[in-house]
């Protein structure tokens, strides 16, 4: 999934009285905005007649009524078939030798010969580990930050100040990734760099963090932590404004401290949220962003920075490798499917909260 | 403890909740100046002089102010070049993917319309699954669209969640009975989407032409692997070849004019951090306030 930052999904669906609220996040990457959206549960009014006719009568009937409307569909859901479908289709490379003459459909079948080399390739193993650790340190870290972010903002009762620190936070969201990977760059370069500036100061090496192996996960993540923390934190605080306002006034009337409040209404109150958020997180360890572990990556860190969407890239755009890097490409989607979906089963198993 | 029942308003706390309270504030603040702190350290960079910044005298504020780096910078053919192209990029690509969302989203927030759940459906698998880097861009590469500007317009120029809020806000927002009377009146679904649907709309179009546009100007993934010639690369481009790749024009020259040239490169990164986040976080402000509508889409009407 390499040509979406990150998939986005819609959220949680939870009955509450008379309404269905659903609340729909947006994962990561561009372009986020949750929707609380509460209709009431009345069952809508069909448009069309409530005589009992075959499907495709009332389709009949609804295209001549509305056929603008369907010639309004039509150029989107091209878009789609054309930049989303037929790619699905060319994935066939990955079991053909692609031959540049011939096309894709008329080079030769192969069968599972470049899965083969690739799980043959010792690199495969790194490829593996590295995408592996790199994204389970990734929510190891920046998945609970968010959410004590939120639960602290939430504390804060002057109105002003809580708006400022929403404002700020979110801020680093709209950089974009080129100019937050200059930034690192700029912050931990190993001559002027601030980090190393305060490193001196205080009588130590400087180091240089781009080019020790060891220091890019640490880089990568808390950079990332920086930059999202804030907009995560935004889907925990509409959630936590949907709590039952009765559930704290009666924390008040038990004499529950702040602190009891939090871990009594609060965190119960998310939990759905926070599991659905979980549930994307994992179920995306694959899919970690190409665009910023490029940038970061240099040849002394390559060891510990070369992921399988960085070496699809390379193998297959810089060195031609068509075939072989579109096997690598759909392993890695197929196992985050796969990912995904066993993810959000156990979640519906276990806690009755799934994204769908 | 006082407690106020009907009002809920003045409890009185207890000292363990003002020294919790107390340690919230403390540990938000500082967040906020981690937040902030680098933010103006590249601003105040970028106006000091470029002794000062490569001799690391800058630690908050601008040091000899000066404005070399920009004078640097707008005089530099190919960051221009790079300026104006974002700019077109931005503007056309924000226009495309409006246009082309508000199409979709809206029949498919109508019930009339016959498998709209279908549509859906396809629409949204493509969240969780696609054919990958290689195979999408063999389908650019077979369209020509190569070295195009198309390039960076088209590919991606629907976003699955765009068309999912903008869905959402047309179901809850437009009210059922304007339809019904349009429709009495002979009004056709054109007609009625250019003159109730639309005008009803701003705020939902808002936030998609804020955050099309954001993204767009802020995109530089497809620009990598779709573009070759050098005039077509939008500013993030041109931004990861200067800072990143490091690549500042050389040639022979004293050791002073040398020393010179690299403090002024040095000084012409924090320039352009500033100039290619600068329209960006100047509309923030904007887009937050969007951003609470597009939160609050659908719940205030219901």
């Amino acid at each position: 999934m390499y040509l979406f930052k990150r998939p986005w999904y819609p959220l949680c669906s939870s009955k509450k009285e008379n309404a269905v609220i659903s609340l729909r996040i947006h994962a990561d990457g561009i372009g986020g905005i949750i929707i609380l959206n509460k209709q009431a549960a009345i069952p809508m009014k069909r448009e069309s007649n409530a005589r009992k006719v075959s499907y495709w009568q009332i389709a009949g009937k609804s295209m001549k009524r509305h056929w603008q409307l369907y010639l309004l569909v039509i150029p989107p859901l091209l878009f789609f078939l054309i930049f989303k479908y037929y790619p699905m289709l060319n994935a066939v490379l990955a079991f053909k030798d692609y031959n540049v003459i011939k096309g894709i459909w008329g080079s030769p079948w192969v069968g599972f010969k470049h899965f083969e080399l690739f799980f043959e390739n010792p690199l495969f193993w790194t490829l593996l580990k590295n995408t592996l650790l790199l994204s389970g340190y990734l929510i190891l870290a920046g998945f609970p930050i968010p959410i004590i972010l939120a639960l602290m903002i939430n504390e804060l009762r002057g109105n002003r100040f809580k708006k400022f620190v929403q404002m700020v936070t979110f801020a680093p969201y709209f950089i974009s990734t080129v100019v937050m990977v200059s930034i690192v760059m700029l912050f931990l370069s190993p001559r002027l760099g601030f980090a190393n500036v305060v490193l001196n100061y205080f009588g130590l090496e400087s180091v240089n963090f781009l080019g020790d192996p060891g220091m890019f996960r640490s880089i990568y993540v808390w950079s990332d932590i920086w930059q999202t923390a804030g907009y995560s934190a935004v889907i925990y605080l509409a959630a936590l404004a949907g709590i039952d306002p009765t559930l704290y006034e009666a924390a008040k009337v038990d004499g529950a401290s702040r602190f009891q409040k939090i871990w009594h209404v609060d965190l119960p109150g998310i939990v759905p949220t926070i599991v659905i958020i979980l549930i994307l997180n994992v179920g995306n360890v694959m899919a970690i962003g190409f665009e910023k572990v490029y940038l970061l990556q240099n040849p002394l860190n390559q060891v510990n920075s070369e992921i399988i969407a960085t070496y699809v890239y390379r193998i297959g755009l810089l060195n031609a490798n068509y075939s072989f890097a579109t096997a690598v490409g759909l392993f890695n989607s197929v196992i985050n499917l796969i990912l995904l979906l066993t993810v959000n089963g156990l979640a519906k198993r276990l806690t009755n909260n799934s994204i769908w | 403890m006082t407690i106020q029942l009907a009002g809920g308003k003045a409890i009185k706390e207890s000292k363990g909740d003002r020294l919790f309270l107390g340690i919230v504030y403390t540990i938000l603040i500082l967040v906020v100046l981690a937040v902030l702190y680098p933010l103006v350290y590249i601003l105040s960079s970028s106006i000091s002089s470029p002794a000062a910044v490569t001799s690391g005298k800058v630690w908050l504020w601008p040091v000899d102010i000066s404005f070399e780096g920009f004078r640097v910078l707008f005089s530099r053919q190919e960051i221009m070049t790079g300026y104006l192209n974002s700019i077109m990029y931005t503007a056309a690509g924000t226009l495309i993917s409006v246009t082309l969302t508000v199409m979709i989203a809206y029949p498919l927030s109508r019930r009339s319309l016959f498998g709209r759940n279908v549509f859906m459906m396809i629409i949204t698998f493509t969240m969780i699954f696609s054919g990958g880097l290689i195979p999408t861009y063999m389908v650019v590469k077979d369209l020509h669209l190569i070295d195009t500007r198309w390039a960076l317009l088209i590919p991606n120029a629907i976003w699955v969640w765009q068309v999912i809020i903008a869905r959402s806000f047309f179901q809850s927002s437009i009210p059922g009975e304007l339809l019904e009377a349009s429709e009495i009146d002979g009004c056709s679904d054109i007609r009625f989407i250019r003159s109730v649907v639309l005008p009803l709309s701003k705020p939902i179009v808002a936030v998609l032409v804020l955050m099309y546009a954001v993204g767009q100007w802020n995109a530089y993934f497809d620009a990598l692997i779709y573009l070759r010639s050098a005039d077509l690369f939008p500013l993030q481009l041109v931004l990861r070849s200067i800072i990143i790749q490091n690549n500042s024009s050389g040639g022979t020259m004293d050791a002073m004019a040398m020393v010179q040239k690299q403090q002024l490169a040095e000084l012409l990164k924090y320039a352009l951090i500033v100039v290619a986040t600068l329209p960006v976080l100047v509309i923030y402000p904007f887009v937050q306030r969007y951003f609470v509508q597009g939160m609050l889409v659908g719940s205030v009407k219901g």
